[in-house]
């Protein structure tokens, strides 16, 4: 079970959380200007990296905050948790 | 029969003073606490106990402790029935009952050891190969083999033992409490620090308990203790005995399995937790979980009486048990010398011992032979003979190269060999936490290598195998794991003890055969050196094809003794060297755990919440039937007498379209939307547009997913310019309300809106019917009523029944309907008052079944009902409440697709039946053509269906391919091989015009 | 007109009243419901100067900004959950004063009240053994070095969402559940107490138990 650091309530059990898959992905539009090709890859389309996964979790059952996790996919190491909106930080050696 | 006949007067770590009668297959034995049922067995001259999975051979008792292959036992009886517990590990109480698995009908004449005299019939794969054909004989295979094969019996009967589980957390986990462990914890407690120590076995002291040795100048037993008095007397240590740290999880998470009534008699265990698991966040693990001693692959190594060295080291020094009255020795390594010593000294005579190498420990050798104790340098056992017990040791010269004999052979009249293949670090759970192991020449045996979480292993797990250097290991490691907390300054001081010089052991995989028997890699599977070289030679040169192929390392013991001998074998035969072979993972549990104990107290009424609304109390005493949405606990149908649910549901869905029905609407979603952005929320969420909804109005919105497909609905009411108040379904409350906070927190953080979820602040009694205004209007004193005032989708505030109440005027049955929302704890008082003031209009209470009838008559659908993730609004015929003007809403560009505007979608549609007394299946499929053989293509499905009463005939709701277009057209509906037929027609059956609901 | 009987508490139909022990002698763990304690959730932008300076006028108590942690006094204290939410809790009656004095104060302020009194209760648990009561079924480290007096936390317990709320050392916790949880919560921390003993004690016992241990 990992531990994760929620940026504000500090670390806590995985089942507390909820994993909202890959994080830093921009909802293209407006919706008329996007191609079918583009909304399929914005809807569907993921990267699944042997290593550094960026991804969005939810405390939701704590704060109810939704926050940024670089996780190691090969160790399950967590990187560095940042909130939303901020950008990942730039060295992240797994 | 009950003198213990093999079982020394004095010495051992039990208590004379008390006697514990136990019986084993149906005979009466005795025993004494601190026994295991191995002990006590071993004590009573038992050494045959069950008989080998696939062959049937007679087997004994191998080992003493948890890598026990063989001794298997089916324990107590009834409910309490055990399957497959090690002899070795079971504790012996008073009473206890014990049978042999895997024998029938008995364990000295079985029927399956025919298997061994047509062992051709079972070699490497043999499942594989031998029941292929002809296939469908397979069945009668299966009941021979089903009957025959296999282990213990689970219990039919409800387990009525309790068991428990918490969470812990600790500073430094030290997993094993033999010498290195001991140290660690001491080192890390005296720190300061936060320590949980976990032992399997009922007593803490590891090794210490069957060893000699000195510590500190005193006797190693007298150290341990002290030490375990020194931990007891530590706040912040906690020791944990009969407990086995099972699994090594991610982010040094460990789950320890402890057994806290198993060594009781039932009678004593009333009211106690029979077993606890421990799920424990350690900051930092020491591990110290020892080695496990291997067997010797040669003919014959699985007769009774061939055992491991150190449980016959531990046999006589723990428990005052002679293993035997004549052993031989043999071994590959220094430490089975003390065995022989020790044998010795406990009365069996010990004929003499057998070293693989040529060269052996030259002051070892000399104490043997002082007392009286032959050594036979360069030479193995080759072949054991006997039956039910071995009778003799064949010894034969190794070659050099130890795949040759040489010399003649000698054989020595024995009933015990005690064997010593060397050791393998017991390294499961350091390979669970991800840790890479390394092959280590010099014990032949893989030790950790490259750490990946925060743990150390010291001792002899991680081949450290000298007590002296394995005390220093464990004390440096626990005062580390405590200064990595922030306790103490890294130092400690380790006890002192003598060490000693080691030579190496001589791993010779495969003792080279006589020519006679079969030689046991893995004796719980009944896999022989033949075997894995077989399997080798027909290509399963990977060792996890290996493993699945001949099935070795599988099984309760998850190969504890026969792995590295069988990877090893595998290197020779395929000509690789063993660290390229690698070895099979190792997966938690290290020892089988029960489901009850991993269960712990979630069952029965724990097993998952019953969430009640304020008025559930009503709901019982009434004799509700109640249904499970999700975890709520929703009234389904009120039965009156002996009504079945058919009839139940008539007269109530004929209470509401008649008079006055009432409903318990607690369990809507809820979610409070306040501040200056939330209607712009709205029109992102739902498909409609919000900004010019007025303030005492409600409207009813539709979410959808980003790729357009219908996700909740619900209805929303605005309080206020900036404050809303959203309901969802029951099932998808949690569900939206974090859909929108993850809209809001990660497309529009800048967007000022607040959501707090407030489904249980209000208690919802729902009202329907043509009565139902002139009940609310004797109430409700304080709220214009009439259609004009208060129209169909508005709420106000006011009282009800003197309650403070917000009533809002929205119908899911189709008729003029009242939802009056109070604050949860008067919702009982509402309801009571609303029941007493409504019994002249027969007010009568409805369940959900009467619900979905009635919205289904209205064609109103439920979500997840009618939809399954796949249906867009327009599929539903709903593509008025999509916003075109809209310049964007959750789901707009999904819906812009051309696949969702295919005209041949699946539309819903209502079905006629045919048999208007016909009820048609849900989940039934409406077929392209009835005649068409199969596989028949299948145009849609039913959605819902029920029975009537307002119409006196039967109706459905389904999905149909282009159904919108097909209104009139007879189709076959198809269910559990029947083929009905009905006409497809406009999904609406009652009130089309809506003057009911807005009158 | 129908006799309108008395607000009900999501706990009142296990009859605990009934049950409630006067002295609960060696107990290791002594329970009873708060019943109808003001909860008002409210959230704003703690770096909205306006905000802060405002709640504090009409609330008399501080918001917290540490996570976790609970501020305030014995009748009216703020609980953190979250970097803009809090929940206050005051005296049983008060939550409709509270909503309107905070609303009236936050006029033309961003911020949300919102009145939760009735979709929770409030579990409290005291003794010796409800720290490991609570952890069998709560994954926080509630160790004195971890967690302590004053500190709060919105976590998991058995199955339930709950706000943990510790009041002092005995240990006394307070434990926040939504209605529809309280009865399975209940069941839950009792049977799993039971091994420790376990009494159920009327409310106005409950305080007293708390402030005898205080002056010990």
């Amino acid at each position: 079970m990992l531990l994760i650091a929620c940026p504000f309530c500090g670390p806590r059990d995985e089942t507390e959380f909820r994993c909202g898959g890959e994080s830093h992905i921009a909802r293209p539009g407006p919706a008329e200007t996007v191609s079918d090709e583009r909304w399929g890859d914005y809807l569907f389309n993921r990267a699944n990296p042997k290593g550094v996964h960026l991804e969005r979790w939810l405390h939701g059952h704590g704060c109810g905050q939704w926050f940024n996790v670089a996780r190691d996919t090969v160790s399950h190491r967590v990187l560095a948790v940042y909130r939303m909106g901020d950008p990942p930080p730039k060295d992240l050696t797994p | 029969m009950t003198a213990q006949s093999h079982r020394n007067p004095t010495g051992g770590r039990i208590d004379r003073a008390r006697t514990l009668g136990f019986t084993f297959n149906g005979r009466y034995y005795e025993g004494h606490p601190g026994d295991t049922l191995a002990s006590a067995l071993l004590a009573n001259g038992v050494h045959l106990v069950g008989r080998s999975f696939k062959y049937h051979r007679p087997r004994g008792i191998v080992g003493s402790g948890a890598e026990e292959p063989n001794a298997l036992v089916q324990l107590g009886q009834g409910a309490l029935t055990e399957p497959n517990v090690r002899a070795t590990q079971a504790e012996l109480h008073d009473g206890l009952a014990a049978a042999s698995v895997n024998c029938w009908p008995g364990v000295r004449w079985d029927i399956g050891a025919i298997n061994g005299l047509l062992g051709g019939l079972f070699p490497a794969g043999f499942y594989y190969k031998t029941f292929m054909w002809p296939a469908r004989a397979w069945r009668a295979y299966e009941w021979f083999i089903r009957r025959a094969a296999g282990l213990g019996l689970a219990p039919r009967e409800p387990d009525p033992e309790r068991y428990d589980g918490t969470h812990a957390h600790c500073d430094v986990l030290v997993a094993g409490g033999g010498p290195a462990g001991l140290a660690a914890a001491l080192a890390a407690g005296r720190a300061g620090g936060r320590v949980i120590l976990a032992d399997e076995q009922a007593e803490i002291g590891g090794s210490l308990l069957a060893g000699g040795g000195t510590i500190d100048g005193r006797p190693a037993r007298a150290w341990l203790d002290d030490a375990t008095a020194e931990l007891a007397g530590m706040a912040e240590v906690r020791v944990l005995p009969r407990a086995t740290v099972f699994g090594y999880y991610d982010h040094n998470y460990l789950g320890i399995a402890e057994r806290l009534a198993d060594h009781l008699p039932p009678a004593e265990r009333a009211g106690r937790a029979r077993q606890r698991v421990w799920k424990v966040r350690a900051g930092r693990v020491v591990l110290a979980t020892g080695a496990i001693e291997r067997p010797l692959v040669f003919d014959g190594n699985d007769r009774p009486g061939v055992m491991l060295a150190t449980a016959a080291q531990a046999y006589a020094n723990r428990w005052a048990v002679r293993v035997g009255d004549r052993a031989v020795v043999v071994t590959n390594n220094d430490s089975a010398y003390q065995t022989a010593l020790d044998l010795s000294e406990s009365g069996v005579a010990v004929a003499l011992l057998a070293d693989l190498r040529a060269e052996v420990p030259a002051a070892l050798a000399q104490r043997l032979s002082r007392a009286g104790i032959e050594v036979a340098a360069g030479s193995a056992v080759v072949d054991a003979a006997g039956g039910t017990r071995v009778t003799s040791a064949e010894i034969r010269r190794l070659g050099a190269d130890g795949t040759t004999l040489e010399g003649p052979a000698r054989h020595v009249p024995c009933d015990v060999i005690a064997v010593s293949g060397g050791w393998s670090p017991a390294v499961h759970l350091f390979s669970q936490s991800g840790g890479r192991l390394r092959w280590d020449e010099a014990i032949a045996g893989f030790v950790p290598d490259i750490s990946r979480q925060a743990e150390v292993s010291v001792g002899a797990a991680r081949g450290t195998f000298d007590l002296a250097a394995a005390l220093a290991e464990g004390a440096r490691a626990g005062a580390a794991a405590a200064h990595a907390a922030g306790f103490g300054d890294g130092t400690a001081t380790a006890p002192a003890a003598n060490a000693r010089e080691v030579i190496a052991p001589r791993p010779v995989w495969r003792v080279p055969s006589a020519g006679r028997g079969k030689a046991f890699v893995d004796i719980q599977n009944d896999v022989t050196a033949a075997d894995i070289a077989l399997a080798a030679r027909e290509g399963y040169s990977a060792v996890e094809h290996l493993k699945r192929y001949t099935t070795t390392g599988m099984g309760t013991d998850q190969g504890k003794t026969s792995n590295v001998n069988a990877l090893a074998i595998l290197a020779h035969a395929t000509g690789t060297a063993i660290p390229a072979v690698g070895t099979t993972t190792f997966r938690p549990p290290y020892t089988p755990v029960t489901f009850g104990a991993l269960a712990g107290r979630t069952v029965g009424p724990l097993f998952d919440p019953a969430r009640l609304t304020a008025m559930h109390p009503w709901h019982v005493q009434a004799g509700t039937r109640f249904e499970d949405v999700g975890q709520w606990k929703r009234p389904w149908y009120y039965p009156r007498g002996s009504e079945t649910l058919h009839q139940a549901v008539a007269r109530e869905c004929r209470a509401v379209r008649t008079s006055l029905g009432i409903m318990d609407a607690s369990t809507l979603g809820k979610i409070d939307i306040q501040g200056p952005d939330a209607a712009k929320l709205l029109d992102l969420v739902y498909t409609n547009a919000w900004g010019g909804l007025e303030v005492g109005r409600c409207r009813y919105g539709l979410m959808l997913k980003e790729d357009g497909m219908v996700f909740d609905d619900g209805v929303t009411a605005r309080l206020g310019p900036q404050h809303f108040h959203m309901t969802t379904t029951t099932g998808g409350a949690a569900r939206v309300m974090a859909w929108l906070e993850e809209w809001l927190q990660t497309e529009r953080p800048h967007w000022r809106v607040y959501l707090t979820s407030v489904t249980t602040q209000w208690a919802v009694a729902a009202i329907a019917g043509p009565n139902a205004r002139r009940l609310m209007a004797e109430l409700c004193p304080n709220i214009a009523l009439d259609a004009i005032d208060f129209p169909f989708m508005a709420w106000r505030d006011g009282t009800v029944a003197g309650i403070a109440a917000r009533v809002f005027r929205v119908s899911f049955s189709g008729e003029s309907a009242f939802e009056i929302n109070v604050p949860s704890s008067q919702g009982m008082a509402l309801w009571q008052a609303l029941m007493t003031a409504g019994a002249k209009y027969d007010i009568t209470p409805y369940g959900t079944e009467a619900m979905h009838v009635l919205r289904a008559e209205k064609g109103f659908v439920i979500v997840g009902q009618e939809t399954d993730g796949t249906v867009t609004p327009g599929d539903l015929g709903m593509d008025w409440i999509v916003g075109k003007k809209k310049p964007d809403f959750v789901g707009r560009r999904g819906l812009a697709r051309a696949d969702c505007k295919r005209p041949d979608r699946k539309q819903l549609v209502g079905l006629l039946p045919q048999d208007p007394k016909e009820v048609l299946v849900e989940g039934a499929q409406i077929m392209a053509d009835a005649a068409a053989p199969p596989p028949v293509p299948m145009e849609g499905h039913v959605t819902s269906s029920y029975w009537s009463a307002t119409l006196s005939r039967s109706f459905a709701l389904a999905l149909l391919k282009g159904g919108r277009a097909r209104h009139g057209q007879t189709v076959p509906v198809h269910a559990y091989g029947k083929t009905s037929w009905a006409q497809v027609t406009e999904p609406i059956f009652y009130d089309k015009e809506g003057e009911k609901l807005r009158g | 007109m129908a006799e309108i009987v008395l607000r009900q508490s999501p706990l009142d139909h296990l009859s605990l009243d009934a049950r409630a022990v006067a002295e609960p002698g060696p107990a290791g763990v002594v329970a009873g419901e708060r019943r109808f304690v003001a909860k008002v959730n409210l959230r704003g932008d703690p770096a909205d100067e306006a905000f802060v300076k405002v709640a504090k006028g009409a609330l008399k108590v501080f918001l917290p900004t540490t996570p976790n942690t609970v501020d305030g006094k014995r009748d009216r204290y703020a609980l953190w959950l979250g970097p803009d939410e809090w929940l206050v809790i005051g005296a049983p009656g008060t939550e409709g004063r509270l909503v309107a004095d905070l609303r009236k104060a936050l006029d033309g302020i961003v911020a949300a009240v919102t009145d939760v009194t009735e979709g929770r209760t409030v579990i409290r648990l005291s003794g010796v053994h409800a720290r490991e009561t609570l952890a069998k079924g709560c994954g926080l480290d509630l160790h004195p070095r971890a967690f302590g007096r004053g500190r709060c936390a919105q976590t998991r317990l058995g199955k339930a969402n709950v706000i943990l709320h510790q009041l002092d050392d005995a240990p006394t916790f307070d434990v926040y559940v939504e209605r529809s949880f309280a009865d399975y919560l209940w069941r839950w921390i009792e049977d799993g107490a039971s091994e420790y003993g376990f009494a159920i004690v009327a409310e106005p016992i409950m305080a007293a138990l708390k402030a005898r241990r205080a002056t010990r």
